[in-house]
């Protein structure tokens, strides 16, 4: 009975191993994997087993947290004027996982980031508890109230405001907008219900859409900046002042449309400089069809179009296509048929322009913190590309200055500053039959040359004629508020 | 007593027979480190969780202690030669078992779903360590009454009819009770109790008897087929009596494990009895059978084999998916050195997770190293029984030992590998480990009987009775 009895032995010794070999796997192998399982609920209960450290602009924090009891995440999330910065924060939500900043910079705000690992050791060894870092943003208070403010009175829009030298983004409004205290927690009572009527398909405003990165509209006469861009850095015209060859009724090539101006303007063989000013359809039109469409879709390449942005926070790419016809290029170029844009990128159309033709990288956060205020990580500005000479730059500012001055954006006008903008208005739907969308992108520059600020505003109204003017009188006040706000916050 | 059916191997039943030390002393050093460690191990849980050591720290030592010490002394005097690992290795597993339990007491998550279940929550460990209590008493009863373990061969076919009546007792209307789908309790005077557990002794009992009887007949009476030598038709009929049983369990008890623990233990002993691969062969293909047909069958095996091919995929529509997930993910996020006790969140689990899952709370706060070291502990106690079984002088003993150790060992394998998601999960439970007096007392009369039969085979040989043939041949030789 002996020699079956061995045998049984190595197969019950086989049956240990076996249960050996599938725990290395599970626990050595497969660790990592099951420690990121999206069920693991594991993951959120860290993330909210400490405070989590704080967003903060201008030296105070936007977030906070707070200890909650009856359920087995510790701490809450909590924010100081919600909805204003929620294009901003993102959410992060005990029930509904994390966004934008608090999503990216999650391991610095929960204090788990590699880079706090020795503070982190220190810290358990002296028997502290694991504290967050924060994250300082760029934005200015000032500059992000004004613009939230102005969408309000106006309605459904966003507003963009870039530091043209840095790249660094002072404002990102978006309205309508969300608190995301109001689903922070995990209440099905409360957090779910709140949760539920943001959500699109209970809520036709879209409310927690981050319209400022996330939504394209068509940029309408605010995209013809780049067509003259692109006129001048590709020898079409010299100067601003040089009479184009621009037939007024112009028939687009291959076609027997004309392409009409809004109303009765002065806009045969003008020069680019009366063709912006009055925002003439058959100058910026032949113009895109003279370039044609590789020519058109280069600079407004070189702008940032069809490329997503990462500020950390991703942008959707703004649209120029490519294989299109004259007339379709010509259309494309003064905002229309499939161009479409993000109000990031044209704030960096404006800001490029303004920071003498150098596009700079954008960005929000400008340093991560350790726990106790060290810097962890610092960004740098960074330069994306120069879709402009310095020269042709400032042949286009001085275009763009004659807009405010004595074209259709005259509402920008400020004292003692010198501001240069372009009026949109963009229709959509079919047959045009959805609210038209105002435009209006500026900068403004200071007696000394600086140019500390950049905006583009796109507000969607009732009230929107069909003409340029109605840029100039719904989007152009708020870009002012904005730009007023930062230079007043200079000083 | 095995020389006479099998030649080269005889002389392995005289192993220690002379002169063996009692190793009495090596058990007392080994049982004070199981005592010792769990006591640690208590306060380390309260340290975690809620800063102080445990108010209960010096009673829970003592209440161990003492049942150590009993268990100890029972040893010495009713069974000196007794293997000396046994009694240490279960005490340290059932010391640990009752440290999770109240680490898993505390659990305010648990504390919850209790109260939203049953509208109060209660404690397990009290009651587990009353369990371990009245467990310790049987394996002394075990020790003390049961003086030759031959004794049992007299019970073979009433031993029979106990495990069948234990067996089938859950599908009794009115006292068995559904839980979680698996039909393998019984409710008496407000005590859940898990005829399973007693019924893998006791029907251990009638294999050994039984298949010593036949053996021979089993063994011999066969046809050469393709290197097998099959057996005859009429004497498939035990193991096919056995099998049936096995499949009713696993079909009106919905539960795979015992059907499993059943079937596997009957197909050892046959192999060990008989010597013939065949019988393995034949066992494998018939559980196979059996399992292909059920589980294309039974609704609630079906749900369990696909939460374990894919948790992922039905986690938030299916229990069951969710518990196998759950398990694995606490698993995993112990990771290598594991959470420390009292840190993790395998709690997580819910139901069960101090019966079932209770490895899975083993797995996460003392991680891959902990686990290893458990499985090996209980692998030990699987190998020191069958070499209690190699040492046994009477093939009943060889039988009995083999058996328990077998079940024993699928056990660990099918619970072990269940909460690991190794293979499909069924519905049983760590031996000392979890919560449940059935378990815990049964697994300490097993115990108590391996005792009893490694003390027969180690005990020497008496002295050899004066022969008066001899003394006359003495007389001659001058």
């Amino acid at each position: 009975m002996n020699k079956p009895l061995r045998r049984i032995a190595i197969f019950c010794g086989l049956l240990i191993l076996t249960l050996l070999i599938r725990d290395n796997w599970l626990q050595y192998v497969k660790a990592d994997a099951l420690q990121d399982n999206v069920n693991n609920r594991r993951i959120s209960i860290e993330r909210y087993a400490q405070p989590r450290g704080d967003i903060i602009v201008g030296g105070n924090p936007i977030t906070g947290s707070v200890e909650t009891t009856g359920s087995d995440f510790k701490w809450k999330r909590t924010y100081k004027n919600g909805p204003m910065w929620a294009p901003v924060t993102g959410y992060a939500s005990q029930a509904f996982g994390a966004t934008q900043l608090e999503s990216i910079e999650d391991g610095i705000l929960t204090g788990n980031d590699d880079r706090l690992f020795f503070r982190n050791t220190l810290d358990m060894i002296t028997g502290k508890d694991q504290q967050g870092g924060n994250v300082v943003t760029t934005l200015n208070a000032a500059a992000q109230k004004a613009a939230y403010n102005g969408l309000k009175e106006r309605g459904k829009g966003a507003v963009v405001a870039l530091e043209p030298s840095t790249g660094k983004i002072l404002a990102l409004a978006s309205y309508p907008s969300y608190d995301p205290s109001s689903f922070a927690g995990n209440s099905t009572s409360t957090d779910t219900k709140a949760w539920q009527k943001l959500q699109k398909k209970n809520n036709p405003d879209d409310p927690m859409l981050n319209r400022a990165l996330r939504e394209v509209y068509p940029p309408g006469s605010t995209f013809k900046v780049v067509t003259a861009a692109a006129a001048l850095e590709h020898g079409l015209y010299k100067s601003a002042d040089e009479k184009t060859k621009s037939p007024d009724p112009w028939v687009m090539e291959g076609t027997t449309t004309e392409l009409p101006n809004e109303g009765n303007i002065p806009c045969k063989n003008a020069t680019l400089r009366v063709a912006l000013q009055y925002s003439c359809n058959t100058v910026f039109g032949k113009i895109g069809s003279d370039l044609g469409n590789d020519d058109m879709l280069e600079t407004a390449k070189q702008f940032g179009f069809t490329s997503e942005q990462f500020t950390p926070v991703r942008s959707n790419a703004s649209v120029f296509s490519n294989d299109m016809n004259p007339s379709q290029t010509a259309l494309s170029s003064i905002g229309q048929f499939n161009t479409a844009a993000t109000p990031l990128q044209m704030a960096m159309v404006a800001s490029a322009v303004a920071n003498d033709g150098k596009l700079m990288k954008p960005y929000m956060v400008d340093e991560l913190q350790a726990p106790n205020f060290d810097p962890i990580e610092t960004t740098k500005p960074e330069e994306l590309s120069q879709p402009l000479t310095p020269e042709n730059a400032q042949i286009l500012q001085s275009m763009m200055e004659t807009v405010v001055q004595d074209g259709t954006g005259k509402s920008a006008q400020m004292d003692g500053v010198t501001v240069g903008g372009k009026t949109g208005t963009a229709q959509h739907g079919v047959d045009n039959s959805e609210k038209p969308y105002a435009w209006f992108i500026s900068y403004a520059k200071l007696s000394d040359g600086s140019a500390p600020v950049a905006v583009a505003v796109v507000v969607e109204d009732e009230n929107a004629n069909r003409d340029d003017i109605s840029g100039g009188g719904l989007a152009a006040p708020i870009a002012k508020k904005v730009m007023e706000a930062v230079i007043n916050d200079k000083k | 007593m095995s020389s006479t059916t099998n030649s080269p191997t005889h002389h392995t039943s005289t192993i220690g027979a002379i002169g063996a030390p009692s190793r009495r002393n090596t058990e007392l050093a080994l049982l004070v480190f199981a005592v010792v460690i769990p006591v640690f191990a208590y306060a380390n849980v309260g340290l975690a969780i809620n800063d102080e050591v445990p108010a209960g720290l010096a009673g829970y030592g003592l209440g161990l202690g003492l049942l150590a010490a009993i268990g100890h002394l029972v040893v010495r005097k009713f069974a000196p030669y007794a293997d000396p690992l046994l009694l240490p290795i279960a005490t340290l597993l059932n010391g640990l078992g009752l440290v999770v339990i109240w680490r898993l007491d505390q659990s305010q998550r648990l504390q919850q779903l209790a109260e939203n279940l049953y509208g109060v929550f209660s404690p397990s460990a009290p009651n587990q360590l009353m369990y371990s209590a009245v467990g310790l008493a049987l394996f002394v009863v075990v020790l003390v009454f049961l003086k030759d373990h031959r004794i049992l061969q007299r019970y073979t076919y009433i031993s029979m009819v106990a495990a069948l009546v234990l067996l089938l007792l859950p599908l009794v209307p009115g006292l068995g009770a559904d839980v979680f789908g698996a039909k393998i309790w019984i409710s008496v005077a407000g005590f859940s109790i898990q005829p399973g557990e007693f019924a893998k002794i006791i029907i251990g009992i009638f294999f050994s008897g039984y298949l010593m009887v036949k053996r021979d007949a089993l063994a011999l009476a066969s046809r050469r087929f393709m290197g097998l030598y099959l057996p005859r038709g009429r004497d498939l009929g035990p193991i096919i009596t056995i099998w049936a049983v096995s499949l009713l369990i696993l079909i009106f008890e919905n539960d795979l494990g015992t059907s499993l623990l059943f079937f596997g233990m009957f197909v050892v002993m046959l192999y060990v009895a008989t010597e013939r691969t065949s019988w393995i062969v034949i066992g494998l293909l018939m559980s196979a059978a059996g399992a292909v047909g059920v589980a294309s069958f039974a609704s609630h095996v079906q749900a369990r084999v696909d939460a374990w091919l894919d948790p992922w995929s039905c986690y938030k529509t299916s229990g069951a998916c969710e518990q196998i997930g759950q398990s694995i993910m606490s698993f995993g996020s112990g990771g290598v050195m594991g959470t420390g006790l009292g840190q993790g969140n395998s709690d997580l689990i819910g139901f069960a997770a101090n019966s079932d899952f209770i490895f899975s709370t083993f797995g996460e706060e003392l991680g891959l190293a902990g686990v290893m070291a458990m499985l090996l502990l209980y692998g030990l106690i699987i190998e020191r029984g069958v070499r209690t079984a190699l040492a046994a002088r009477d093939p009943f003993g060889k039988l009995f030992a083999v058996g328990l150790s077998g079940a024993f060992a699928l056990q660990i394998f099918v619970v072990a590998g269940g909460v690991m998601g190794l293979i499909p999960l069924t519905g049983m439970t760590m031996p000392f480990l979890a919560a449940g007096g059935s378990s815990v007392i049964a697994n300490w009369a097993l115990i108590g009987i391996l005792l009893r039969i490694s003390d027969t085979a180690r005990r020497p040989a008496p002295a050899p009775v004066s022969n008066p043939d001899a003394e006359m041949t003495q007389v001659v030789r001058p």
